[in-house]
């Protein structure tokens, strides 16, 4: 690693942190319905919304409406997206004539974008046109960003609100949501990568003779809207089939840099409003904390792993499947930060790094996406982490266990386990069901521990709702298709439901004051704790799962064999 | 329940060998079953044993199998013994308690007519008649008369006490003596629901339901299983793809004991198999500090209470307030004043009074004088006049009136008798008043004489015991019926951080429900019956023995001792309980990462070995561990084995120290938490050289 890298990794943590509390502010007064200066701009739309729509805004939910509206309006999300991919042949914006998509092919892609996941078992260019992209993935990746602050935005009410049994109105904060942050940064980001030579057009694709005297088909399309929200949003649903490694998706340094930032953004400044909300900004910072501290020990070890001079091949650090452009530490910080949270764009193939760095967005993931995590999703998914360190050490000081004054009781701690379970389930039994039968075996195209990697990855990547390829797998077949699409589903509702559950029993809670008796959750003991209670926890889960892949490999290949 | 029975060691030989006999009957699967995690070994513990005959069947014998099952049996046993040797010293408790009660006859009143019945058939709202020698049948409430009570059979304290009709003393127990006089007792309680019966139920843990507390544990413990389940019922599929990628035949797949081997490993079986050992002796250790608990619900919720209301007399003070200085007014020595002081207390038996007569002994040698010759007579206080004296006929065969009392009715007084009330006076007593002291003014006819100093002793070490609760985070108010001024004086030399002044029965139960409409959780301690209803508000109420049936009735707990100290040890029994149930959790999840390092190397150690046997994940056996085989067996043999060396800090409870939760989670995580890391990879290295030897 040069000084330069160290200067850019740098930069980028620093920019981050700086940007958390200036969003997370702004957002904070989005949420609680404070006055904000884009108020002004949008605040037409809002109400535009709810009278199209016929929301009373001030009208609140209990726990299970409000989880009822999700759902509804997440099915119905799903059928539209399933239903144009089936004919899409029959619908307008379609200039290179893409033909109808597979029964299959279009429920994983449906479950995919609308629960957040992005995984791509398709090839954008080749299979899916305009109006798909566009109506159908792009929409999406809005609604199932500000879906995943929805549930968030619950939980806070369910922690912060006492003796009722209201979580607020779904329909509101899905279009706040929408309109005064996804929206803006999305414009936002679209103009400075339009700027930057990201394509956007309607534009049929160009056929051009290269210099090899072959032709060559250049796609395009209008790329530049899609890819900020899919960056944005911690979707990661790619315009082309490879991605931000695509030029078009990513053309400079500069672009790379802010596709990065954008990927952790909103859920980097999640946690100062939920410390706000919350009303405790310490709080809020300790987590982020607890993130930064596990992204950068898996950034470490990833980077320690790329840059590591590896013996089979003449002591050089290894470039195939790197994003060559822009060098090996943005493939490995992008391959971190992708990983961590949720978004699962890549500009390198993760199956292309060396097992140990592929091994860092594999745990990333398994961890539950609680690095920063999906919008809303992380930091949903971290409470979950928290009510069970609180639980677990909480004891130890001699009370029951507490959460920001709430009991955490038997139901709390229920729920937290199922949350727990839902996605761990996904991971090790469907890789259990690929890993022995032949469907799940006759897309492999590498063997080993490698080819266990692959299987591993696919099936964490859906189930952590995460969508980042480790390629090396031909996914998109009957068998992967219905079974990551399932594992999706699990992955997102298995802990939706409970964490909307929680909140709906906490809130019925009163609150206890603080004391010097009380556990603190705002402290250096408290994030050593926490990051503990992951790391054993997901460790432990996946432990013997991660020994017969990368570990193996990484051993394997220090003795010299290659998969 | 003796001092001497209370002190039973936890390995009393006779309870051991009862535990162990026990430990085998709850093998019963439905037992079991109330325990999931070790339900699970169980399961796990059989199958093993199924496939070990199944074998001899085909005339192989595994001896690893073997020893595998062996300890696996050893991991329910050592479980179901912890519980057993809690339940066992509580049942020695109960037995004594039961002998007491059966084979008592009662002396029912049908109208006038006395007929004897059995005490078991006696119902609510029966009259029965109690004399000396007799037990009473049941619990009850004094309705005529007063008798002297040897209630040693319940609180172990064999000075008798006054049980009388009307008052706050009326409550009588079942299998409590009468030693003198003659009562009429109304029983209050059904047979099966005395305070005895309720007794006896509780140390057996008979009765005994999970906790809120611990039915959350238990799901977390659950869940933790099935997480741990999951990971270990998929490892098959793994490895038939790793075996097949190295080439290497099906049928060295994982067996089913190893499996299971794997599975008990990584369950929580250590906090599983003491949870309600823990449970158990928690009311154990408060029974030693004579504190019935009604559930064990209320001890945990003892832990979590942020707020104790004290009454001031007893709890903060001695209880009686003493004179400790004389102050004479303008023109009077301090002589005059002490002397007419003790005149007018000769005949007050309170301890105020007496305080009084004695103080004057002691400063001035003052003594009593010939009541008769000055024709004295005393007037007893009374609430109206809010005043006590005497009058007495002088040589002159004047009769003086001396007055002692308040400064508002002294000063009518003398102002009725045409004399003057001096300032001077009335700054001593705003004075005292400040000071926390309750002055009593004096005067004889229209003179006042001078100001009694009555102050309220705060009790010893009472100062420090707040300051720790304070760094427990609970917060302290005194309940006192005096004027705020008083109680103000009083509370800054207590230390305590709140106070109610001119509290009335009524006023304690508005603040506790405030308080707990804050969110606060609140702890009180109360006799009377005017305090029933807030003792049944708080969340820990904590009753007197010696106090009214209503009041016993109301709270959740009940203190033998009558000592209102006792809600502090009560919150520390409580805390400390929580405190050992998490530091074993913690400890029993940190144990995981060894028994990994010892397990995963062991069993894929063929696995993509190139034909030499030994596979790259060898690298991973950290602790050089001899074979694959004893590596198991190790950790199953550490899992075992750590369950009952940490039988005795189950039923100790973990040190507990007053200080803040930050401090005690500091220590805690060091020593449970990575205690909990390190111990096993020691533990089961040392194992492993063991079996190897």
């Amino acid at each position: 690693m040069t000084t330069l890298d160290f200067i850019q990794v740098i930069l980028f943590l620093g920019l981050l942190t700086a940007l958390t509390p200036i969003l997370g502010g702004y957002m904070k007064k989005v949420f609680t319905g404070e006055k904000h200066f884009m108020q002004p701009v949008f605040g037409w739309l809002e109400k535009l919304v709810y009278r199209f729509c016929g929301v009373d805004r001030n009208e609140e939910t209990n726990w299970k409406t409000y989880t009822f509206h999700l759902l509804l309006f997440n099915l119905v999300g799903f059928l539209f997206v399933f239903l144009i991919q089936l004919f899409q042949l029959f619908l307008p914006l379609n200039p290179a004539q893409l033909g109808n998509v597979s029964w299959h092919s279009a429920f994983n892609t449906a479950v995919s974008f609308m629960t957040n996941t992005n995984w791509q078992g398709y090839a954008g260019e080749t299979t899916l046109g305009y109006f798909v992209q566009m109506i159908g993935l792009t929409v999406q990746n809005f609604v199932s960003a500000a879906t995943g602050i929805a549930v968030l935005l619950a939980l806070i009410r369910g922690l912060t609100r006492k003796t009722t049994d209201r979580l607020g109105n779904f329909w509101t904060d899905l279009t706040r949501s929408v309109i005064y942050v996804l929206l803006p940064l999305s414009i936002l980001l679209s103009i400075v990568l339009v700027s930057q030579g990201v394509v956007q057009n309607f534009n049929s694709y160009e056929t051009a003779q290269t210099l090899e005297g072959t032709q060559q088909v250049i796609p395009a399309g209008p790329a530049a809207s899609q890819i900020a929200i899919k960056q944005l949003g911690t979707n990661g649903g790619g315009f082309f089939n490879a991605n931000s490694a695509h030029p078009f998706e990513n053309p400079t340094p500069f672009s790379n840099f802010l596709e990065m930032l954008s990927i952790l953004l909103i859920p980097a400044a999640l946690t100062f409003t939920y410390g706000k909300m919350t009303g405790s900004v310490r709080h809020g910072w300790t987590i982020y904390t607890v993130m930064m501290v596990l992204l950068i020990a898996g950034l470490s070890v990833s980077l320690f792993s790329e840059f590591s001079p590896n013996s089979l091949f003449g002591n050089l650090s290894l470039m195939e499947g790197k994003e060559t452009r822009f060098g090996i530490t943005n493939s490995v910080l992008w391959s971190t930060v992708t990983s961590g949270a949720s978004n699962g764009s890549v500009n390198a193939m993760h199956d292309s790094l060396s097992p140990l760095g592929g091994m860092i967005p594999l745990i990333n993931m398994m961890l539950g996406e609680v690095i920063f995590g999906g919008v809303g999703a992380g930091l949903y998914g971290m409470v979950i982490f928290i009510i069970l360190t609180v639980f677990i050490a909480g004891l130890m000081v001699g009370r029951s266990p507490e959460y920001l004054g709430k009991k955490i009781e038997a139901f709390d701690v229920k729920m937290a386990i199922l949350a727990v379970l839902a996605p761990a389930f996904v991971i090790l039994f469907f890789t259990a069901w690929a890993s022995v039968s032949h469907w799940g075996l006759s897309s492999l195209n590498n063997a080993g521990p490698h080819g266990f990697s692959e299987i591993l990855y696919a099936f964490t990547s859906a189930a952590a709702n995460n969508g980042s390829a480790f390629a090396g797998l031909n996914a998109n077949m009957v068998f992967y298709n219905l079974t990551l699409g399932a594992g999706m589903l699990i992955g997102r509702f298995g802990v939706i439901i409970p964490v909307l559950a929680i909140a709906g029993n906490l809130v019925k809670k009163n609150i206890t004051p603080p004391s010097s008796g009380t556990f603190r959750t705002d402290n250096t003991m408290f994030i050593g704790l926490l990051i503990a209670v992951i790391v054993i926890v997901g460790g432990l889960t996946f432990f013997p799962a991660l020994s017969l892949g990368p570990i193996m490999e990484h051993l394997l290949m220090n003795a010299g064999v290659t998969f | 329940m003796s001092a001497k029975q209370k002190n039973t060691s936890f390995f009393n030989k006779k309870i051991m060998l009862q535990a162990a006999k026990d430990s085998f009957k709850k093998l019963n699967p439905a037992l079991l079953i109330k325990n999931p995690v070790i339900f699970m070994v169980a399961i796990g513990a059989a199958l093993t044993t199924l496939i070990v005959f199944g074998g001899l069947f085909r005339g192989e014998f595994s001896s690893f199998n073997f020893q595998i099952a062996i300890w696996l049996w050893f991991t329910v046993l050592f479980a179901n013994f912890s519980e057993a040797i809690a339940e066992g010293r509580g049942k020695a408790q109960a037995d004594s308690l039961r002998k007491n009660k059966t084979q008592t006859k009662a002396r029912k009143m049908e109208g006038t007519q006395e007929i004897s019945v059995s005490a078991t058939e006696l119902k609510k709202g029966d009259v029965v008649v109690c004399e000396t020698g007799d037990v009473i049948p049941s619990d009850g409430e004094v309705i005529e008369g007063i008798a002297s009570v040897d209630e040693s059979a319940i609180t172990g304290e064999s000075a008798p006490v006054i049980r009388e009709s009307g008052g706050d003393r009326s409550a009588v127990t079942g299998g409590t003596k009468v030693i003198s006089d003659r009562i009429l007792i109304r029983i209050t309680s059904e047979q099966g629901n005395t305070f005895i019966d309720r007794m006896i139920a509780l140390v057996e843990g008979a009765k005994r339901q999970k906790t809120p507390n611990e039915i959350a544990l238990s799901i977390l413990l659950s869940g933790l299983s099935i997480i741990f389940l999951l990971a270990v019922v998929t490892l098959p599929a793994f490895f038939g793809y790793s075996l097949s990628a190295s080439g290497l035949p099906l049928t060295q797949n994982l067996t089913l004991p190893v499996l299971i081997a794997l599975l008990v490993c990584l369950i929580p079986t250590t906090i599983g198999g003491l949870l309600s050992a823990i449970g158990i002796s928690g009311m154990d250790r408060l029974l030693q500090r004579n504190v019935i608990a009604t559930s064990g619900r209320a001890i945990e919720a003892a832990g979590d209470v942020d707020v104790l209301l004290l009454d001031k007399t007893g709890t903060i003070t001695l209880g009686n307030r003493m004179a400790t200085d004389f102050v004479p007014a303008e023109g009077v020595t301090v002589e005059e004043l002490a002397d007419a002081a003790q005149f007018s207390s000769l005949s007050d038996e309170t301890p105020e009074g007496r305080s009084i007569v004695v103080l004057a002994k002691e400063k001035f040698n003052i003594r009593g004088r010939d009541v008769h010759q000055l024709q004295a007579v005393f007037l007893p206080f009374t609430a109206q006049t809010k005043m006590s004296g005497v009058d007495f006929k002088s040589a002159n065969g004047k009769i003086h009136h001396i007055r002692k009392g308040s400064s508002e009715a002294i000063r009518v007084f003398v102002e009725e008798h045409n004399g003057y009330y001096s300032p001077q006076v009335q700054a001593v007593v705003s004075d005292l008043a400040r000071k926390g002291a309750t002055p009593l003014v004096v005067a004889e006819d229209n003179k006042v004489l001078g100001v009694i100093y009555l102050k309220d002793i705060v009790k010893g070490g009472i100062k420090r015991r707040f300051e720790e609760l304070r760094r427990m985070g609970i917060k302290t108010v005194m309940i006192t019926g005096d004027n705020a001024l008083t109680a103000a004086a009083i509370a800054a030399e207590a230390g305590v951080d709140d106070f109610m002044a001119e509290a009335k029965p009524e006023d304690k139960l508005r603040r506790i429900r405030e308080e707990q409409a804050n969110g606060h959780l609140v702890g009180m301690i109360g006799d009377g019956t005017n305090d029933a209803p807030a003792l049944a508000q708080a969340d820990i109420g904590i009753a007197m023995n010696s106090g009214t049936q209503a009041a016993r009735e109301a709270g959740n707990m009940v203190d033998l001792d009558s000592n209102p100290t006792k809600l502090i040890e009560v919150v520390e029994v409580g805390k400390q309980l929580l405190m050992t149930r998490g530091a074993l959790t913690t400890f029993s999840i940190a144990n995981d990462v060894a028994k990994y390092f010892a397990i995963i190397p062991a069993i894929a150690l063929s696995l993509y070995s190139g034909g030499n046997g030994v596979g790259p994940l060898s690298a991973l056996n950290v602790m050089g561990l001899g074979s694959p085989q004893s590596a198991i067996l190790s950790a199953i043999i550490f899992n075992a084995l750590i369950i009952m060396m940490l039988v005795p800090l189950a039923l100790k409870g973990v040190r507990y120290k007053p200080v803040s939760a930050n401090v005690i989670l500091m220590r805690n995580l060091l020593i449970y938490g990575a205690g909990g890391l390190i111990a096993p990879f020691i533990g089961i290295k040392l194992i492993d050289i063991l079996i190897n030897m």
